[in-house]
């Protein structure tokens, strides 16, 4: 059938390939591929050119990507008016369309296809490479790239035994956090008594600023499905669920249309390909709970339960959804599946440490000029992944350092960059590696602040069944909350340390455990920015609203007023023959003055500790004056 | 409840007839149509399913996608995951307040704008980002956000 499908298809034959993820949907792809419809037609061109709308690649940063084929051409940031001119030069002329190509910034050459981009050539794609060449929602797509060999091969030559050596030998680790030995948890199922057995897909992709789960379910779903159906054939499982989180519509969408395609072609149902074997998946759809990602709350939640975590004394394994053995992996984690069994486990294990093998997908996401997706080797550096990769940090600021593993990771600071990343290189830093997100901080971001970032999303999202971590991370906001707005007493941070380590000791479930790394982290690696905030209540980052203050400095002022005309509270007036002054008891510190204040002017100036409310610009001063200021007014209160 | 309402409550029930597990499957599609569950369907649907009227509370009001008050024309919801947050998301979820005149979780006293916060969308290598009706968008700044909401409050 693989054959019949390849030769179907011309391989001269053009295609417009373009990203319709989320991502390059945010940035006006739908409007992209209006664009290239209606020029298409306008030509009369449809016999010769398809237009395919395709999944993430990951190189978000760049949207909306638009790749031409057979030649292979990648055009970046294009937008609706750029449409008449790739047809034209590229399609038609077999031309460049050199502006939309991809610029080295600092040689400012020009790259033509994906792998001459920096940000591809590094790294080492096997999940998410064929994300650009199939449309999600055309099976043929992905069986014309091999799809489905791997399942075949499973079920005509392969025991169920078999494929969990197979996994157990790969020394796959599952990707959703925990980094449990996946083919160790597979075995456990197979083994434990009584059926009917369950395998779940886990994408209730939760950690904010990890999104490679999305991309695999919303880009390549039918690669999941194939290590979902070759995981239940190895644990004697005929009932699948696939729990997507409500905030993914389009992967829910396009996992739905997945199991309809695999059904009609028969690959779901009754004797599989012929093989006897019998297996049907739904698709559930998670209401918004972040905790319901842990995967006893994600099974009372497949239940129609309120989504609150089990205690583990009995793995799921054993009585998981409906009280019955259950295998739960994440997205990620099954789509290594089909790889390993077609490339086999010598393969998959000489990738990576030795304790992390193969590749793992990245978000690499915040203050870095390219933002996306990357998947690398384990054990690749965090400098190689934000430097080559990633291209730095935009507008010349300096590193602060990296948060890794979402709310139950930790921060890990610029002089640690050189860590290989891998399960346990992470976590002997007091992070972890989660799903995977590498969120990059420059200098403008607080620790302080970010630490009570977490803390405040993890209150809201505590499910509250267990004391520890409902009173705990309340008690603990509260605190972070005093001392990022100027109220931090010295006993503190020894508080917080308490608290942290009996919610470490007693919470029920990981998320408990685990929301303390953020807070433990940051006191561990920028015990400065604590004692700056909580003794001079300044904030270094001058990222803490009630601890700076805006002035404007008269000697570069223009006289502009844009500050003036923006100002929401009416803070700033015009002095008699002079310029602008901001009436420090009345502003709120909002920083829109400091927003549109003329970039070649910057007259608006931060500053931290607070100025006095009395305090007028109207006078010249230097800065040094200024941190003279500050400290008069510290000691005067002293 | 009005006939139409319960029309749209009697096919979805339908739906499920039979199938395990249901009972957030069903809310979330009641949610979708109904645009919101109110004390009035929450009993209709106890009656129907034989589900203590309790329970089907304790579901609804623990997920976030389940809304048991009212709300407005547009939704807006702005994103404060993580990547947003250090690209400025809370200017942006400040900007959006003042701009409405209204609080997160809160709906405008006219009903044209409910606006939420979410905890990450997934478009992080895009943002900040907010979601208006259902469209996406990236990069969005103070000046984005008063155009978008500009356009709507001049639709409605």
């Amino acid at each position: 059938m693989r054959d019949e499908i390849k030769h179907k298809r011309d391989p001269r034959r053009k295609e417009v390939a373009i990203c319709t993820g989320t991502g390059c949907l945010g940035l006006g792809a739908r409007k992209v591929v209006s664009a290239f419809e209606r020029e298409i037609e306008r030509r009369g061109l449809q016999k010769e050119i398809s237009i395919k709308e395709t999944g993430c690649p990951g190189f978000c940063e760049k949207g909306t990507l638009v790749v031409v084929y057979p030649q292979g051409i990648y055009y970046m940031g294009v937008q609706p008016d750029d449409v008449p001119e790739i047809v034209e030069e590229t399609i038609l002329k077999d031309g460049l369309v050199a502006r939309l190509l991809y610029t080295d910034p600092a040689t400012g050459q020009k790259a033509i296809r994906e792998d001459d981009i920096p940000f591809y050539n590094h790294q080492m794609r096997f999940l998410i490479k064929n994300n650009i060449k199939i449309n999600p929602k055309n099976i043929n797509d992905y069986i014309a790239l091999g799809g489905y060999a791997a399942l075949i091969r499973a079920l005509s030559q392969m025991t169920p035994l078999g494929v969990i050596e197979v996994i157990k030998k790969s020394g796959l680790r599952g990707r959703g956090g925990g980094g449990f030995p996946t083919g160790k948890k597979w075995e456990s199922t197979a083994r434990a008594p009584g059926q009917p057995k369950y395998v779940i897909v886990n994408c209730d992709e939760g950690d904010p600023g990890a999104f490679m789960d999305r991309a695999l379910m919303e880009g390549n779903p039918h690669s999941v499905l194939e290590g979902l159906m070759i995981g239940a054939y190895a644990v004697g499982a005929h009932t699948g669920y696939i729990y997507v989180r409500m905030e993914y519509p389009l992967a829910v969408e396009n996992a739905k249309f997945a199991l309809h395609q695999a059904r009609e072609l028969g690959l779901l149902g009754e004797n599989i390909l012929g093989s006897g074997f019998d297996f049907d998946v739904s698709v559930h759809r998670g209401a918004g709970a972040f905790v319901s990602g842990e995967s006893t709350a994600l099974m009372n939640a497949l239940e129609g339960k309120v989504g609150e975590p089990r205690p583990k004394y009995v793995h799921t394994s054993e009585c998981g959804v409906w009280n019955r053995p259950s295998l739960l992996n994440n997205v990620e984690t099954w789509a290594n599946i089909p790889l390993i069994i077609n490339r086999g486990a010598e393969w998959f294990s000489s990738i990576g440490t030795e304790k992390s093998k193969g590749t793992k997908i990245f978000s690499l996401v915040g203050k870095v000029n390219n933002t996306g997706l990357v998947e690398v080797p384990m054990g690749m550096s965090l400098a190689d992944i934000i430097y080559k990769i990633g291209g730095g940090i935009p507008g010349g600021k300096k590193l602060k350092g990296v948060q890794t593993g979402g709310p139950s990771g930790g921060i890990i600071p610029a002089r640690h960059l050189q860590t290989p990343v891998d399960f346990d290189e992470l976590k002997s830093l007091g992070s972890m590696m989660g799903s995977g997100s590498i969120i990059v901080i420059d200098e403008d971001t607080c620790a302080v602040d970010l630490a009570r970032y977490f803390v405040d999303f993890l209150c809201d999202e505590s499910c509250g069944k267990c004391l520890p971590c409902r009173e705990g991370l309340l008690r603990m906001r509260e605190i972070l909350d005093g001392i990022v707005s100027g109220k931090g007493q010295e006993g503190d941070l020894q508080i917080l340390k308490e608290i942290a380590d009996l919610m470490r000791k007693t919470s029920l479930c990981a998320l408990g455990r685990t929301a303390v790394n953020p807070v433990l982290s940051t006191m561990a690696h920028f015990p400065d920015e604590y004692a700056a905030h909580i003794i001079e209540k300044r904030c270094p980052s001058l990222a803490c609203k009630s601890l700076v203050s805006y002035y404007i400095e008269p000697k570069v002022c223009i006289g502009c007023n844009l500050c003036q005309k923006n100002c929401p509270e009416g803070a700033i007036e015009e002095e008699e023959g002079s310029n602008c002054v901001i009436d420090q008891s009345q502003c709120t510190r909002c920083g829109i003055c400091f927003d549109v204040c003329p970039p070649k002017t910057r007259a608006i100036k931060k500053v931290s500790p607070r100025l006095s409310p009395s305090f007028s610009s109207s006078f010249s001063f230097s800065s040094s004056s200024l941190t003279r200021l500050g400290k008069a007014k510290r000691g005067d209160k002293a | 409840m009005i006939d139409a309402d319960r029309e749209k409550l009697d096919n979805i029930i339908k739906k499920y007839d039979g199938t395990e597990g249901f009972l957030i499957q069903l809310l979330l599609d009641l949610q979708s149509e109904l645009h919101w569950i109110s004390k009035e369907t929450i009993r209709e649907l106890s009656l129907r399913l034989k589900i203590p009227a309790s329970q089907i509370f304790r579901v609804a009001s623990f997920y976030k996608a389940m809304n048991l008050s009212p709300v407005g024309r547009h939704k807006v919801c702005v994103c404060m995951g993580t990547a947003c947050q250090v690209r400025g998301a809370q200017r942006l979820l400040d900007t959006t307040e003042s701009k409405l005149g209204i609080k997160s979780g809160q709906t405008t006293p006219d009903n044209s704008f409910t606006l939420n916060r979410v905890n990450c969308l997934g478009c992080c290598a895009i943002g900040p980002v907010i979601v208006v009706d259902d469209d996406y968008h990236g990069r969005v700044d103070s000046k984005k956000v008063e155009k978008l909401l500009g356009r709507l409050a001049s639709d409605s």
